[in-house]
């Protein structure tokens, strides 16, 4: 067991439990968006940084893949952990400005502004497909490809992979494609229509239903692939 | 070569290099680091080698390539033995003249002395050349008297005494000590205190421990790890060694990027001669230490310098960071201790070894000690590899090493520590270099890039360009570097083009403090330097290019406009051949104009023009 200290509450967990499970043990609410309890830890969306102190100095790190240890001092909601989230919000939102779930965060961060240009994309790159597919599906059928600004979650070669059993675990897990597909009734969230392949939505809401470029995990399901569209759209206006 | 047993034996050894040649034979030693190379320096080797033949001179003088000696600017440099008379800039035709004087006792070919810009006085030794004067050379010292690719040249200048010192008589604990007491900090970049790093691993009972050195150097402009890799590979292993030695390592790394092939083939020779000799193996030197170095070649991303995201790419996996804690110290490569050193730090092992932690203390600052190598480069008159004590000042770096600027145009800024460095601006030139000083003035010491700006630069973009580069190099893992650089770049070219506005100012000192905090690795947290430092020291600047739509260093192409004084234009068309674009208009032997709407502002014609009649505004 290990000792430590989160906004001056003091905790003891056991031994290889990471800060932001300390945290929520303690009912203390860190935000995140690319962690998942059954996936190993990533620590690319940043949003769980934590304020830990080392004698005078301290630093951001994030909660998630930080390992409690005895005698760490961590404070999860200073204001410098604050304004670096509220800031990194402002950069979340206007890259995907139509994610349900970040104009939610940033909302509750009191994000009033959005200095920057929109960009209309649709995945943040969290990882929680990638992770779910190997670490849980045993499958690995999809990963990142490219660096910096060309990475992207893909197939191997863009082609879909042999090892894809298209189980929709991906898609399942995707905290965007979960808010943005309202499925055939608008006040569910989610209407499980694409993970089993009868995509209801798709008749009832035509071609305006997926407003959203598909991400990878809707490619997988055929339809909703961009040169399927087009073709069942010519097939429809040919009618 | 036989197998060395023991440490008598290796001394032996050392006695019979030493003996075999008499240290005051005549020997042309050319240089052909890369930068020699380039200027042609294989070439001057073959003629030097060719006009010895030529002479019957095979058995009484030598012919040698060495390592780099720094001064890349006047390459290809050479010396000759045992005078140590100094060459600049020689080319193959001046071979018959070199053999000629060196062989019987001439006088030196006057005109391949460096000439002193100051005192127009030629200089004979290099170590009286202003530039090497001011200079500490302890990693450097070797890389121009020794063929990196004969270990009996090491072996002549004392190589491998550290490690037979060790192996006889120093303990583990001794040597960590030493490291420790020696004061000497990482010389990748961050600067974290080595012999602290080492205590962590050497206390870590997981076995086993791995040793990596780190030369995946990318930052635009610096060489030194290459340079070191090529002149004096020797220097790194037996740091290595010893670094195995005092943590219990049995397998080391060497990851060095692809894009340095002649150091990659003189360090694949180097340590096929160190196993040879069995300085390398199972049983190095009879001591019961195992020891095996492995090369590995990057994949060329930038990224990969950071150490949780070389181990990643050495397991075999994308080059991607991860966060620390865990360090590698406590789970490294395999999930296993590992230490992680840049080639510098290794190599300045042997010498903390043979001449005491406390001499090696003695140099530098209260903080920073020992000897940094900075690649000085930019507008400055002399370009190339320096080392020098910490704590020197900016001033001596530049005007009493460097030269000064170019066409004696006023230093402006320079750029310390890389891509992601800092600014640090001309009215800081007293500020004496060490780790604590650049950091607090927003800068960095990095692996030890120096670029040196004059009057014509732009430092909005310069803080563009350097944000394109690491846009480029960003892994995109975490979102606040991959974004982030994304976004700043896009708001200081709009900047660049005159479109920006007022309230960018302080979105781009929100954006940057972000990326600093939040990112993932250094890369991300360090990204953002450049924009900082311009904007704490140049504000005026980015003010002028967004107030008055004016760049005041006259780069920002969409801010300025080129004309031509009427007044004084002779009408020789030379500008007219050269513009790509046909913007400028006239006959000739008649005045000029310049169609403003084709004109590309590429400056070829300001380059060309005699009369000085082509106007920037």
């Amino acid at each position: 067991m290990v000792k430590l200290r989160i906004n001056g509450i003091e905790v003891e967990v056991e031994r290889g439990t990471t800060v932001l499970e300390a945290a929520r043990f303690l009912g203390i609410p860190i935000p995140t968006l690319c962690h998942d309890d059954g996936l190993l830890p990533a620590g690319a969306c940043r949003m769980c940084v934590v304020e830990v102190f080392n004698g005078p100095h301290s630093k951001l790190l994030s909660a998630c893949t930080l390992p409690a240890s005895d005698g760490l001092v961590v404070q999860t909601h200073s204001a410098r952990v604050e304004r670096a989230r509220r800031v990194l919000l402002e950069l979340y939102v206007a890259t995907c400005p139509r994610s349900k779930t970040l104009q939610d965060l940033a909302s509750r961060y009191g994000v009033r502004q959005m200095r920057l240009e929109p960009k209309n994309e649709t995945c943040i790159q969290c990882g929680l497909c990638v992770r779910m597919c190997e670490q849980q599906m045993m499958a690995g059928a999809i990963g990142f490809a490219g660096r910096g600004a060309s990475r992207r979650v893909a197939r191997p070669f863009d082609r879909t992979s042999e090892l894809c059993r298209q189980c929709g675990a991906c898609l399942y897990i995707c905290p965007v494609c979960e808010l943005r597909c309202h499925g055939a009734n608008a006040e569910s969230t989610l209407c499980n229509g694409c993970l089993n392949f009868s995509t209801v939505c798709l008749q009832s809401y035509n071609d305006a239903m997926c407003f959203l470029d598909p991400c990878h995990a809707c490619e997988l399901a055929g339809p909703f692939r961009p040169d399927v569209q087009l073709k069942l759209r010519a097939e429809k206006s040919a009618k | 070569m036989p197998k060395v047993h023991g440490v008598e034996e290796l001394e032996a050894f050392r006695q019979s290099c030493l003996e075999s040649r008499e240290p005051q034979r005549p020997c042309l030693t050319v240089c052909a680091g890369s930068g020699c190379n380039a200027a042609g320096a294989q070439d001057v080797l073959t003629a030097l080698r060719k006009a010895v033949e030529r002479r019957g001179l095979g058995d009484t003088l030598d012919v040698k390539s060495t390592g780099c000696h720094g001064f890349c600017e006047k390459g290809p440099v050479m010396i000759v033995w045992p005078e140590g008379i100094f060459y600049n800039r020689v080319a193959p035709r001046d071979a018959a003249e070199i053999v000629a004087s060196a062989s019987n006792g001439r006088r030196p070919v006057e005109r391949l002395l460096y000439l002193d810009p100051v005192s127009g006085q030629r200089v004979l030794r290099e170590d009286e050349v202003p530039f090497y004067r001011h200079q500490q050379r302890i990693l450097f010292g070797s890389n121009g008297r020794i063929d990196p690719k004969a270990i009996e040249d090491y072996f002549r200048v004392g190589g491998y005494a550290a490690l037979c010192r060790v192996l006889s008589e120093l303990t583990p604990d001794s040597v960590v000590e030493s490291v420790n007491r020696s004061g000497l900090r990482g010389r990748g970049g961050a600067g974290f205190p080595t012999g602290v790093k080492w205590e962590a691993l050497r206390k870590n009972p997981n076995h086993p421990k791995y040793i990596i050195c780190n030369a995946d150097e990318g930052d635009p402009g610096a060489f030194m790890d290459r340079s070191l890799l090529e002149g004096n590979p020797h220097s790194v292993i037996e740091g290595m060694i010893i670094g195995a030695f005092a943590l219990g390592a049995n397998e080391g790394y060497v990851y060095v990027r692809a894009e340095y092939p002649l150091a990659v083939e003189h360090l694949r020779v180097a340590l096929a001669q160190a196993e040879e000799f069995g300085l390398l193996g199972d049983d190095i030197l009879g001591s019961g230490l195992g020891f095996r170095i492995k090369l590995v070649q990057g994949a060329g991303a930038f990224v990969c310098g950071e150490e949780t995201a070389l181990i990643a790419s050495l397991e075999g996996r994308v080059g991607e960071p991860h966060p620390r804690p865990p360090y590698p110290v406590e789970q490294g490569l395999w999930g296993k201790p590992t230490i992680i050193n840049n080639v510098k730090t290794w190599a300045s092992v042997p010498h903390i070894i043979n001449r005491g932690a406390d001499w090696y203390a003695s140099i530098g600052t209260a903080r920073s000690k020992g000897t940094m190598v900075f690649s000085l480069v930019g507008k400055i008159n002399n370009t190339g590899l320096v080392e020098v004590p910490m704590g020197i000042t900016l001033r001596k770096m530049i005007y009493d090493i460097g030269g000064g600027i170019p066409q004696g145009k006023a230093l402006k800024a320079v750029q310390i520590g890389g891509p992601s460095g800092g600014c640090i601006p001309a009215s800081l030139i007293d500020l004496p270099i060490d780790y604590e000083q650049l950091t607090e003035a927003g800068s960095m010491m990095g692996s030890g890039g120096m670029v040196v700006m004059d009057e014509d630069t732009c430092m909005v973009d310069v803080a563009r360009y350097f944000m394109e580069f690491l846009e480029e190099e960003s892994c995109g893992k975490c979102f606040p570097c991959r974004e982030g650089t994304q976004r700043l770049r896009g708001i200081l070219s709009r900047i660049c083009q005159g479109k920006g506005t007022e309230e960018d100012l302080p979105l781009l000192e929100d954006m940057s403090w972000m990326m600093k905090e939040t990112s993932l690795c250094g890369l991300g947290q360090t990204a953002a330097n450049p924009v900082l430092t311009t904007l704490r020291y140049f504000r005026d600047e980015y003010l002028a290019h967004i107030r008055e739509k004016r760049c005041p260093a006259k780069v920002c192409r969409e801010l300025i406009v080129y004309s031509i004084e009427p007044t004084l234009c002779d009408g020789c068309h030379a500008c007219v051949h050269v513009c790509t674009t046909d913007a400028i208009l006239g006959e000739k032997k008649k005045l000029h104009t310049i169609d403003n709407a084709k004109c590309i502002r590429c400056g070829a014609c300001l380059e060309v023009c005699q009369p000085k009649a082509v106007l920037v505004s």
